[in-house]
């Protein structure tokens, strides 16, 4: 395919008026002893063959009939009009809305955005989004580090371990010291091995609610602990269980993330995501990331545009609080969407019609033979369940036949072997979870 | 037009989910609840589908009209990518599936496409090896930072600075930060519009990490001096970084592994086709020469003899999980197809394009306008107002006085190092008869100045705001809807 319009009549007259003979003079500043060595790729493919190459390619993957993987990353039910308006592509091919008067549609969006993310979390402001979850996560450990001028952050067992493992990515570099505890799958996060691992060191502590285990919590004793000791609090959401649970605002929470691929996001196998942050006014400065602010324009009409840019790296260069410049501004459009779709309501039942299942699942699993599902705390949609042998080993023979029964929790955790994780969303039926228990109860019988 | 939430109805629904088909058992304690349900919009379907319909036409896209906006290649995003993208079998699949033995035949589509994607940079760049995790080119840049770090703590190297043009994005010096490094800033010699050398060898030292480059610069200016300064980095050990934004003027012309860089960044959604969506999602894959290939972020694809794909995690001196998995995927997917769809002459012809279109543009508009370098140009071109200003319009006036035209603006006040700059990118997908237009009203902008200046400082009146007061936005913090 070429999608270029310039026609070879056309190109000569363009080299006339540029005063050269050739196109090659225009590269003449490219010294030829650095011409590339290589550039070898195969010739183009016509919009046809494209298509076919790639239905074709797509049909390598072996698809599954049941599917309960969950870990922070959900499959929900994403309504037709999201994509349909996500799709128009005043909004898909524009670029980022640094001239207001073009960009009135992506900015308004941004606010209403914002604005629903505050709404849900209870939290004074959110930007206009990050990465992912896990980059959220460490912006805001940075965030919690220059407010209070300490280098020591305390992460609870309950972090899902993909985010405990960017943060240490992140930090390797930086004189941040990061301290563990020790995860609890049971129950609720220890209170007194978080509370003995904080110090005057320490900036800041991060939670999850739920965990990575599913649990659900109030935090709020370990906000006001924190706080006596000058030590803020990082909490990690999941967007969907925010329409039921108790709020990081609600709780004292400093700084809330979270992945929020669960709003109208696919999984496309792990991006593009939407990094979730919202914060107090008191930290809004510190705030990476764009934010975008209701104004009036010069003859007084109201007006959006993005705001606080003296805080961004494009102003700031080296004193920046972030390098972001790219975001994730179609999947935050994405998300707008699909909350004002399902709204108030909508999303209350989709976080009910998840936790009910998720119940439900936990009965019809606690019922096999040797499985026990882990029932001391309440959970939302995520629970971990014991099996008899490797977790590991039975969730790779039902991979075989198409059975995602749930993730082995002994691919993040040494002690937890015999241990998986189930999740379970509003697009589970009754019958797909009663398949999930036979197939499981089939396997644990071989 | 209203916000959202002024159009709520009390109890009004726009999406009927299913009936419960099991008993609902409320198992959450009451403590673990919130008080009362977010305050998010009660609207019909047809209610959002209009709100939003109308948003996006106070909205700019490429697929509306002429975007010139200097060092963000706005092209053309071909249909077909996001047909591509939403096949189901790439769009659906859960990411953890690969990390388990059981779980790769379910995604081997996925992973072939990452696999084939890093082999096709490799060739357009000449590096080693790439890894697609980073998520944005920003985020190339720390990732690429963070590589340069380990591969330094490996080597027991004690280094502290980074080097960075003076005209280079506000990234690099702030990637370069955030990675831990002090930054110093580079001049630009402003008769060759290129990184003077001369100063380069008086700031470089053993504590020099590395030189952050963008070639060709944000001058459009390919640095014919390139070798040299590789080599002056590699004295020092300094590794030597490619900032790839601009690498849209450059294919099948010049690869930066066959001239000695040590990392780079490539911006999927600019030179590859793949939307910015109002400002992302983009990919920033980061390529490395063999040296720092062990220092890649966790996990590498990996083909086996049998064409069958699989993860690798075991790399014990790679920085680590810098994403939660292999990147925006769906952008890898698109940038793939786009590749595959042009394939090596359409990659050329890209090139050859997109500099032929910014040469004729910078001919038509010299005479006009200030051209503080009078030479040929790459893929941009930057003009000063200053004649301009003499009657009192800047480049913020000529900005919007293009909007009533129906043109997007080119990027003002960009780079730095020129007063008044205006960065023009006009990309290989534009037609000859939309620069001679663009180049019309350009010129008729530059007459008005002198005539008629007052005009246009009025402007733009053909949209729904003009010149948003930016300082009370900042002032009011009005950051969401308190209705």
């Amino acid at each position: 395919m070429s999608y270029i319009a310039t026609t070879d009549a056309e190109r000569q007259e363009m080299l006339k008026i540029c005063g050269v003979s050739s196109v090659a003079d225009l590269f003449a500043d490219i010294p030829s002893d650095v011409a590339p060595k290589s550039f070898n790729l195969p010739e183009g493919k016509s919009e046809l063959d494209l298509h076919c190459h790639f239905r074709e390619l797509a049909g390598r993957n072996k698809p599954l009939t049941l599917n309960f993987f969950g870990g922070g990353f959900y499959d929900h039910f994403v309504p037709a009009a999201v994509d349909a308006l996500v799709s128009r592509s005043e909004f898909y091919t524009a670029y980022t809305p640094y001239q207001p008067e073009l960009s009135q549609g992506t900015l308004q969006a941004i606010y209403e955005y914002q604005t629903a993310i505050c709404r849900l979390t209870n939290m004074d402001v959110a930007n206009a989004s990050l990465y992912d979850g896990g980059t959220a996560l460490y912006e805001a450990c940075q965030m919690a580090i220059h407010a209070t001028r300490r280098n020591r952050i305390v992460i609870d067992g309950g972090l899902n371990p993909v985010y405990r493992k960017m943060l240490y990515s992140y930090t390797a570099n930086l004189h941040i010291n990061l301290a563990d505890c020790v995860p609890v799958i049971h129950g609720h996060c220890d209170r007194s091995y978080i509370m003995d691992t904080l110090d005057e060191s320490t900036a800041a502590v991060v939670l999850q609610n739920p965990n990575f285990f599913g649990v659900v919590d109030d935090h709020t004793d370990i906000v006001e602990y924190c706080h006596k000791h000058g030590i803020l609090v990082i909490q990690v959401i999941y967007p969907i269980a925010a329409a039921l649970l108790k709020t990081p605002g609600e709780m004292g929470v400093d700084i809330a993330v979270g992945e929020g691929q669960s709003l109208g996001l696919p999984l496309s196998f792990g991006g593009p995501y939407l990094g979730i942050m919202a914060t107090t006014k008191k930290q809004v400065r510190r705030m990476p990331g764009r934010i975008a602010g209701r104004t009036v324009d010069k003859k007084g009409r109201e007006a959006f545009v993005l705001t606080l840019q003296a805080r961004e790296q494009h102003i700031r260069r080296e004193k920046a609080t972030s390098n972001i410049c790219t975001n994730e501004a179609l999947c935050a459009l994405r998300a707008q969407i699909y909350l004002s779709l399902l709204g108030k309501n909508g999303l209350k039942e989709v976080a009910q019609l998840c936790a009910a299942k998720a119940e439900y699942a936990k009965q019809q699993l606690n019922k096999i033979k040797d499985v026990e599902v882990m029932r001391a705390s309440p959970t939302f949609n995520e629970f971990t369940v014991k099996l008899p042998r490797s977790a590991k080993e039975v969730v790779n023979a039902m991979l075989a036949k198409n059975v995602a029964p749930g993730l082995p929790l002994g691919r993040f955790y040494d002690d937890m072997d015999e241990y998986m994780l189930v999740a379970v969303t509003e697009k589970r039926t009754k019958a797909q979870i009663d398949q999930l228990a036979e197939a499981l109860e089939s396997e644990l019988c071989q | 037009m209203s916000v959202i939430y002024k159009k709520s109805v009390k109890d009004r629904r726009g999406v009927k989910l299913p009936a419960p088909d099991v008993p609902a058992e409320p198992a959450i304690p009451e403590s673990c609840l919130r008080a009362e349900d977010a305050e998010l919009c009660e609207l019909s379907e047809l209610d959002v589908v209009r709100h939003f319909t109308e948003l996006s036409r106070k909205n700019f896209g490429v697929d509306t009209g002429f975007y010139p906006l200097g060092s963000c290649t706005m092209k053309y995003n071909p249909k077909i990518l996001e047909t591509i993208a939403n096949i189901p079998a790439f769009h659906d699949a859960h990411p953890f599936l690969p990390q388990f033995s059981g779980g790769s035949a379910h995604v081997q589509a996925n992973l072939e496409v990452l696999y084939n994607l890093e082999r096709a940079l490799s060739e357009i760049t000449g590096m080693k090896e790439f890894s697609l995790q980073p998520l944005a080119g920003a985020h190339g840049e720390l990732t690429g930072m963070m590589v340069i770090a380990a591969y330094h703590n490996d080597k027991g190297n004690k280094k502290t600075e980074v080097l960075i043009p003076d005209e280079a994005h506000g990234t690099n010096p702030s990637s370069a930060a955030i990675a831990g490094y002090e930054v110093k800033a580079v001049p630009t010699n402003m008769e060759t519009g290129m990184l003077d050398l001369d100063a380069l060898r008086s700031m470089i030292g053993d504590q020099t990490a590395a030189v952050m480059l963008t070639n060709p610069n944000t001058l459009g200016i390919f640095n014919s001096e390139i070798q040299e300064l590789v080599e002056i980095a590699h004295e020092y050990d300094a590794q030597v970084y490619y900032d790839g934004a601009n690498l849209n003027a450059v294919l099948g012309k010049f690869r930066p592994g066959d001239a000695g860089f040590d990392v780079m960044h490539v911006n999927l959604h600019k030179t590859f086709g793949t939307p910015h969506g109002g400002g992302g999602p983009g990919s920033g894959p980061v390529g490395v020469r063999e040296h720092l290939a062990d220092f890649l972020p966790i996990s590498r694809v990996v083909k086996h003899k049998n064409n069958d794909y699989s993860l690798d995690y075991g790399q014990p001196k790679s920085i680590g999980y810098i994403a939660p998995f292999y990147g925006n995927y769906a952008i890898c997917l698109q940038a793939y197809a786009y590749i595959v769809a042009l394939g090596k002459q359409g990659l050329i012809d890209v090139s050859e394009n997109a500099v032929l279109n910014a040469n004729y543009l910078m001919n038509l508009l010299k005479d006009d306008f200030d051209l503080p370098l009078d030479r040929a140009c790459m893929h941009e071109f930057v003009l000063s107002a200053k004649k301009q200003v003499e009657h009192g319009v800047r480049a913020l006036d000529i900005a919007k006085a293009l909007i009533d035209e129906g043109f997007h603006p080119p990027t003002v006040y960009f780079p730095l190092i020129v007063k008044e700059a205006l960065m023009i990118e006009p990309v290989e997908t534009e037609s000859r008869e939309t620069l001679d237009s663009f180049a019309a009203t350009m010129k008729k902008i530059a007459r008005m100045a002198e005539k008629d200046p007052e005009s246009l400082l009025a402007t733009p009146s053909t949209t729904s705001v003009c010149r948003p007061d930016e300082v009370k936005a900042a002032k009011d913090m009005d950051f969401s809807y308190k209705g």
